[in-house]
């Protein structure tokens, strides 16, 4: 960040004025919860870690950011929530921009860091308390003992920090995340080292906060549950964002689903009349692999293969369909972009 | 400006303060008690009177001021040192605080504790020897002036530092011996003229004399330059935070 734009960022107060391009409060409350223009990032190593990023997040949705191990995912959710100076390009959050008006978007925004620190002597409800002060709120109570309880912690909220367990921590983390009531949620891999039933608590949670209006954007590893829980995906690889899509949307595009036919007996090779569906045949003879995309002409596809088989007099035992992940999605993705 | 966010931040370094009260109490009055008896009560009796003011009462102000010094210091410093070096300073630096806003907090809280602490000491003081304040107002404003300007000396050091052991450097050696060599325990006129001069170099000088001054009506230097001096390392602090507060130095990558 240069010298100039830091001095924006301090000296000038947080006035509720609209990003640049928005010119009326109406423009700024129909603005995206997240809009970020040609971002760039290059650390003082000299690393580039991002390269003109451009993003949207709705309001209220649920957005999966994924991509693979120093993508550069943790260094956008740094600069939109104010730990990383950006070195090109802007940032608002619901209409507000980051730098100049950073006082009212910090307090918009909860971050839950994919780094575990937390502190160690403070009880439970002394440092989500403190992270609600932090944001500047007054103190609520009811509001902590909810965000406790919503989070399993109640119980654990007298005990001091150093004597929780690693996913007991990283709920912790949440917590002090949802203190001060936040608008824009940023989970970086809320579900590591969290168990199998937690992490679905968590996830009700999470879903719970999208219905109440808070916009959850999230990183994970595990690509199952941006397939369950997103409503839509974004893929960032090396710096730059490859794709954005609808999960949905996504998955019947790029998902692709597999009938696998067993055979009453093994054949040696393709009959030249289904020489013309897509079929593979598997080393024993014994299994056909018929793959489509699910959609509507490929479905007919489907029957046309059914009655060529049947002509062919070729039996079969058995059959079943396979659709693939988004991470079979993710896997292509990466492999072609490298 | 953020008040919760400042009380917060105040309100977590003082409970990190009652929580190790033991230590951050105990320790410094046991240290002060075994200077009085040695400096006081064994050396101090072969020792004339300095001015009219008996030995062991004449280092009472060097001795708070010494004390105060460095807890100022180590305490800033440590404050704002731990939150980098465990992470957890992310969220001071995701909040919606200004960075005056975190000096204030952690700066106000280390001073607080400082100047706690010095009244503490004299307490303790007031135990073994008989003590006069001539000037119990001056006396607080330089106490409190003492304990801000090098708590935010200590704030500034604990950004500087990337490990401990710069941490522990400039409290350890720089303003340790200083604070023994500026008056502490002796009047500078008690030097050789050589070292007379080489003392008033000394800004812990100007701190102890300025100090000693509201106790006793005397000083090494007068209390007019004391209070400029005082103020001259006040700005200076604030000159140093204000260029970190511009260049993000540290604190954001
Ligand atoms: N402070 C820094 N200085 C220099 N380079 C950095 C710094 N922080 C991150 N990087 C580099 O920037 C790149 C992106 O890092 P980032 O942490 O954003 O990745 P990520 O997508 O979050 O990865 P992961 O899935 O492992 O968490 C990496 O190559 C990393 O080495
Ligand atoms: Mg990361």
């Amino acid at each position: 960040m240069t010298r100039d734009t830091i001095a924006v960022f301090r000296r000038r107060p947080p006035e509720p004025t609209p990003a640049a391009g928005s010119v009326t409060t109406e423009r700024v409350v129909a603005a995206p919860a997240v809009s970020v223009q040609s971002l760039s990032k290059t650390y003082e190593s000299g690393f580039q870690a991002l390269r003109r990023v451009s993003l949207e997040i709705r309001r209220g949705e649920i957005f999966a950011l994924l991509g693979p191990n120093g993508a550069g995912k943790t260094t956008l959710i740094g600069i939109i929530c104010g730990l990383v100076m950006p070195s090109e390009g802007s940032v608002a959050v619901n209409g507000y921009d980051i730098l100049r008006d950073w006082r009212i978007t910090r307090s918009l925004i909860g971050l839950v860091p994919q780094e575990l620190a937390t502190d160690t002597f403070e009880t439970v409800s002394a440092t989500v308390s403190f992270s609600r002060g932090l944001f500047g709120k007054p103190p609520n109570e009811a509001h902590i003992e909810q965000v406790l309880r919503d989070l399993s912690l109640w119980d654990k909220r007298n005990d001091k920090i150093q004597t929780l367990s690693g996913g007991m921590k990283r709920r912790l983390l949440i917590a002090k995340a949802l203190a001060h009531e936040p608008d824009v949620l940023f989970l970086d891999e809320p579900t590591a080292g969290v168990d199998v039933e937690l992490r679905r608590d968590m996830w009700a949670l999470i879903r719970a906060l999208r219905d109440r209006g808070v916009t959850i954007i999230l990183t994970t590893h595990y690509i199952e549950e941006a397939e369950d829980m997103a409503d839509r995906v974004g893929v960032i690889q090396r710096g730059q964002i490859v794709l954005v899509e609808e999960t949905a949307e996504l998955m019947r595009q790029l998902g692709r689903k597999a009938l696998k036919l067993h055979l009453k007996t093994p054949l040696d090779e393709i009959p030249t009349a289904l020489a013309h569906h897509q079929l593979e045949l598997s080393a024993d003879g014994m299994e056909l692999t018929y793959t489509f995309t699910p959609e509507a002409s490929d479905r007919s596809g489907v029957a046309h293969l059914l009655q060529d088989l049947s002509a062919a007099g070729i039996a079969f035992r058995d059959l079943h369909t396979e659709q693939s992940s988004l991470e079979d999605i993710f896997v292509d993705l990466v492999r072609e972009q490298s | 400006m953020n008040f919760y966010g400042v009380r917060a931040i105040y309100g977590f370094e003082m409970a990190r303060t009652w929580r190790t009260l033991f230590q951050s109490v105990v320790a410094p009055v046991v240290t002060t008690s075994l200077y009085f008896v040695v400096f006081g009560a064994a050396i101090g009796s072969q020792i004339d009177e300095i001015d009219g003011v008996s030995y062991g009462a004449f280092i009472v102000p060097g001795l708070i001021m010494l004390m105060v010094l460095t807890q100022s210091t180590t305490n800033a410093a440590f404050g704002i040192y731990f939150p980098k070096f465990t992470g957890t300073i992310y969220e001071v630096l995701s909040a919606p605080v200004s960075f005056y806003e975190v000096v204030m907090g952690y700066v106000g809280a280390a001073a607080t504790k400082a100047v706690m602490l010095g009244l503490i000491i004299l307490a303790t003081a007031s135990l073994f020897v008989p003590l006069q304040i001539a000037h119990p107002l001056w006396m607080l404003a330089f106490l409190i002036l003492t304990a801000t300007t090098f708590s935010l000396i200590g704030f500034i050091i604990g950004i500087w530092a990337d490990n401990f052991e710069k941490l522990q450097f400039v409290p350890l050696l720089v303003i340790t011996p200083l604070a023994f060599l500026g008056g502490t325990f002796y009047s500078i006129d008690m030097l050789p003229p050589v070292w007379q001069t080489v003392t008033l170099f000394n800004p812990v000088l100007y701190l102890v004399s300025g100090f000693r001054w509201s106790f006793y009506g005397i000083g090494d230097v007068s209390v007019a330059v004391s209070v400029l001096m005082i103020l001259l390392f006040l700005a200076l602090a604030l000159a140093v935070v204000a260029w970190i507060f511009r260049t993000g130095y540290r604190l954001r990558s």
